[in-house]
């Protein structure tokens, strides 16, 4: 993409007027989506985004500019402006010599998609509808959306840092409206992984498609969910997004050292049900979070963030490293070239615990069983945090009975992690995620055994 | 429509140019830069400097659909993607109401959308801007500290042509300036945030932005979970919006032809309380989205939506519209040149009442005032109409406003929360969303806490 000698000049141009730091992030992304609405694939789009984005940083100071235009002249312009925080001057010319890093391969890409047919990604959609349609005349509106991407990313810095990634994701999504006496409900299923195209021989898409069909005709019968704080047991796999968003935030190292978290101060305290081991990783091959590389070059990793419910450690990105003296840790991302990093999570899920799922939901009187998660959010410096639940049933007596509507859950990210009274060995990862942050989205996945915490709140309206 | 780059119309024009027998081709031309400034404890945090230019470009033969963009001006790219466009013509469905929207006689009601004042405002000015509103909020209260403080401007133009007709451009610019903010109070700590927009910088009131930040974070202190129960709410202008946003959905004549609107087959029906009259009118000056023009080059326009609580009718594309057996209301929406336009409401506002927000807590017996809500995008289905949102806010007993509340849901339907209004305030603020905010009370409302 960008030749090694003009990455060292362009760093050198960037450290001019000074600066303690330079960094040159390129990228070359490729995508095609397929979108099938009301029984009609509506268009298939492709799209090309390349470009760069370099900062500067002095002192507490950053500086950043991008550009679309990858020739030396483009990326010296914005180097150039990306230097003008560095106002002292005087510097002089600052030497850079680039050491390539070795390659750090976690996704291992079988087809690319480039290599595969638009007909073949429009016929997946086909299917999905024709299977999704095929579960009855409550059916009303099958949408799916079917994206890849080839991203290659390109970084250098001015510590002599070369590294580089080649990110290949596919997904595809499938949305249902059934129609009943009492109006419409919903059904939604997700397929992401970051493989080729051979994810899709590797998955049934019909079958995830009647399953989100399936979830929409059971809703037809949901009744009101409960009003009030109750047992609640989630599912193995559709849970993630709560260790995400009650405590994953909270562990941004960014955040942290403004004080804007409740885990502040908190490393080797007991934070946690004493059940609840939670790792980020970037190295799980395959999922929708996975990478070689972060996007400030550094080799993703295996980080245990809780063991055994004590706090062990934050997530890092190369400034708030720097700045504590503590190593990277891989969790350094950005959205494309257009944005600057910051601490984000990639994989965040919780290990295994030793009990049978089944005995847990036997072991509930009268709860609520959460099969599927919406999305969520949370406030990093008080804790709360809210996430709907798209599938749920009550419990009653130790079995499931009714389905309920849908409804937001709400509790306080320290609270709930120690009101985790049990967790299954039953793990699985859940749905692709896009998680937000100041503004930009980035892919992470999440997952976790059927697990029990003992009281949250049920936003729903029955008494 | 202010004047344009000509410049980027030529690129557009040069592409429909191109259009062979029987294809209908648009292109959409942007460009922008913006400047992102973070200060935290009196020094610049980072300072970003950008620009950024695009093309998308869409081809309809046959009646099937094929886009494709890329973020570069460049000519050979632009080639590229005319090509790519082209391509995946082929892979869509025949749909005999594609189509490219066609110019409809309706007169364009011009707006400000450039102001020279921002434009030529020097950068260490804007620095000084976003010190100042961190030095002002961090002085309005002992327990408040400030997370960041931010300035941010954009500038923005663009030119669309089809080969239908269509031959627009324009450019707008628009700067805002914001601050986050912590407050303590022993082992506890909440959040807050203020704002100022403008279309210049003289515009900012940087007290008040300072103040709501401080004021935000500090009511929480001492938030209590309250007990489940049913209540009237009273929605603040900020939670109006929002809650406006979500009640678009089901206005979108795209989701009702598609069978995804509560509202469908209901035109002429009373959706709501006769209290209630809605409007979309990005043609208002106040209203921050106001535009000239939509997302496919027809100009935007004054559409009644719910009136006295009967539902007048939809918000249509020229698609939608064609579909539905109507004309396009000026309603589509595009989010840049990486995709094509949709159909979306532009500018809401509810007809408001006439009292005050004091005056109609006055009346409230056993209620909440509802200042935030946290997860609308996860517990409320505008398909369904479920509705359940996390809230944080004030209590409301005998008319008297009481303890501050966190950590709880209210939770209804959206049908039945369109009838169950009790009464529209009189104080409409003109926020920075889609939709203009006014204190809204809504009874019988199910609170879930403790």
């Amino acid at each position: 993409m960008i030749e090694h000698e003009v990455l060292e000049r362009v760093l050198a141009t960037a450290l001019r007027k000074g600066g303690d730091f330079a960094e040159v992030y390129a990228e070359d992304k490729s995508s095609t989506s397929a979108g099938l609405d009301d029984g009609r694939v509506e268009q298939v789009s492709s799209g090309r985004d390349r470009g760069a984005g370099i900062r500067v940083v002095v002192g507490e100071t950053t500086g950043f500019a991008y550009t679309a235009d990858l020739s030396e002249a483009g990326l010296r312009a914005a180097a150039e402006a990306a230097s003008a925080v560095a106002s002292q001057g005087g510097a002089g010319t600052r030497v850079v010599s680039l050491t390539r890093s070795p390659a750090h391969v976690v996704n291992r890409i079988e087809i690319y998609p480039d290599t595969v047919g638009k007909a073949a990604k429009v016929s997946l959609l086909q299917r999905v509808d024709e299977a999704a349609r095929s579960m009855g005349g409550a059916i009303g509106q099958v949408s799916a959306g079917y994206a890849d991407s080839r991203k290659r990313i390109i970084v250098a810095n001015s510590d002599g840092l070369l590294a580089e990634d080649e990110q290949v994701r596919h997904i595809l999504r499938i949305s249902v409206v059934a129609n009943g006496d009492a109006g419409m409900q919903t059904g939604f299923e997700s397929l992401g992984h970051t493989i080729g195209f051979e994810l899709f021989d590797q998955h049934d898409v019909e079958e995830l498609a009647r399953t989100a069909a399936r979830q929409a005709i059971t809703k037809l019968r949901a009744r009101p969910a409960p009003s009030g704080a109750i047992p609640v047991v989630i599912k193995a796999g559709s849970g993630g997004v709560l260790f995400h968003e009650a405590c994953g935030h909270g562990l941004e190292a960014d955040l942290v050292s403004k004080g804007a978290s409740v885990y502040r101060g908190k490393v080797g305290e007991l934070v946690a049900s004493p059940l609840v081991t939670l790792v980020d990783d970037g190295t799980m091959a395959g999922e929708w979070g996975a990478i070689g590389i972060d996007d400030e070059g550094h080799p993703s990793q295996h980080n245990v963030l809780i063991q055994d419910g004590v706090l062990t450690d934050y997530m890092w990105d190369h400034l708030r490293a720097r700045k504590e003296g503590h190593a990277h840790s891989g969790n350094g991302r950005r959205q494309s070239y257009m944005h600057l990093p910051m601490v984000r999570m990639t994989n965040t899920y919780v290990l295994n615990g030793t009990e049978n799922a089944e005995d847990i939901i036997r072991d509930t009187p009268y709860g609520v069983y959460v099969a599927k998660l919406g999305g969520g959010s949370v406030n990093t410096a008080s804790g709360d945090f809210v996430f709907g639940m798209t599938e749920a049933y009550l419990i009653e007596n130790g079995e499931l009975t009714d389905p309920l509507r849908e409804g937001n859950l709400i509790g306080n990210g320290p609270q709930v992690l120690r009101d985790i009274d049990a967790l299954a060995n039953d793990f699985a990862m859940g749905n692709p995620g896009t998680c937000g942050k100041d503004g930009q989205g980035v892919p992470v996945g999440d997952g976790q055994p059927t697990l029990r915490v003992k009281s949250m709140t049920i936003g729903g309206t029955a008494a | 429509m202010s004047s344009g780059s000509s410049q980027l119309q030529d690129i557009a024009d040069r592409v429909i140019a191109q259009a062979a027998r029987g294809e209908q081709v648009e292109a959409y031309v942007a460009r922008g830069v913006e400047t992102d400034i973070r200060v935290y404890e009196g020094e610049v945090e980072h300072f970003v400097s950008a620009q950024s230019e695009g093309i998308g470009i869409r081809v309809i033969k046959d009646g099937r659909t094929g886009f494709a963009y890329a973020g570069t001006l460049d000519e050979s790219a632009i080639a590229s993607v005319l090509a790519q466009a082209r391509d995946n013509v082929a892979f869509g469905t025949p749909d005999e109401w594609a189509g490219l929207a066609e110019p409809d006689g309706v007169a364009v009601v011009p707006q400000e959308l450039w102001n020279e004042a921002l434009a030529a405002y020097p950068t260490a000015d804007k620095i000084a801007l976003a010190k100042e509103l961190e030095r002002l909020t961090a002085a309005s209260d002992p327990r408040v500290r400030v997370d960041d403080a931010n300035y941010s401007d954009g500038a923005g133009e663009t030119a669309v042509a089809t080969t239908t007709g269509i031959r627009v451009n324009g450019r707008e610019n628009a700067c805002y300036v914001s601050v986050s903010t912590l407050a303590d109070d022993g082992d506890e700590t909440q959040t807050g945030f203020g704002f100022s927009v403008g279309r210049s910088p003289h515009e900012f009131d940087l007290a008040k932005a300072a103040r709501e930040a401080a004021d935000r974070a500090t009511r929480l202190l001492g938030a209590i979970k309250p007990p489940s129960k049913r209540v009237t709410v009273v929605l603040d202008p900020y939670v109006t919006a929002q809650f406006l946003g979500v009640i678009s959905s089901a206005l979108n004549g795209e989701n009702v032809i598609k069978g995804r609107s509560l509202f469908a087959n209901r035109v002429g029906e009373s959706v709501a309380s006769p209290l209630f009259t809605l409007i979309d009118d990005p043609t208002n000056p106040k209203a921050y989205t106001a535009t000239d023009i939509d997302g496919e080059g027809l100009a935007a326009r004054r559409n009644s939506l719910i009136e006295a609580g009967v539902l007048q009718g939809f918000v249509h594309s020229s698609y939608s519209a064609r579909r539905a057996g109507t004309v396009s209301t000026g309603n589509s929406v595009r989010g840049g040149f990486k995709g094509t336009p949709g159909v979306g409401c532009l500018a809401m506002q509810l007809k408001p009442g006439a009292r005050t927000q004091a005056e109609l807590v006055a009346d409230v017996e056993d209620g909440v005032l509802i200042q935030m809500v946290q997860g609308l995008h996860s517990g409320v289905n505008p398909i369904s109409g479920d509705f359940s949102t996390g809230a944080s806010g004030l209590l409301i007993s005998k008319g008297q406003l009481g303890a501050p509340v966190r950590e709880f849901t209210i939770a209804s339907t959206l049908q039945r929360m369109l009838h169950d209004i009790v009464e529209v305030g009189g104080d409409v603020d003109w926020l920075p969303s889609m939709a203009a905010g006014v204190s809204l009370v809504i009874a019988d409302v199910t609170m879930s806490g403790a």
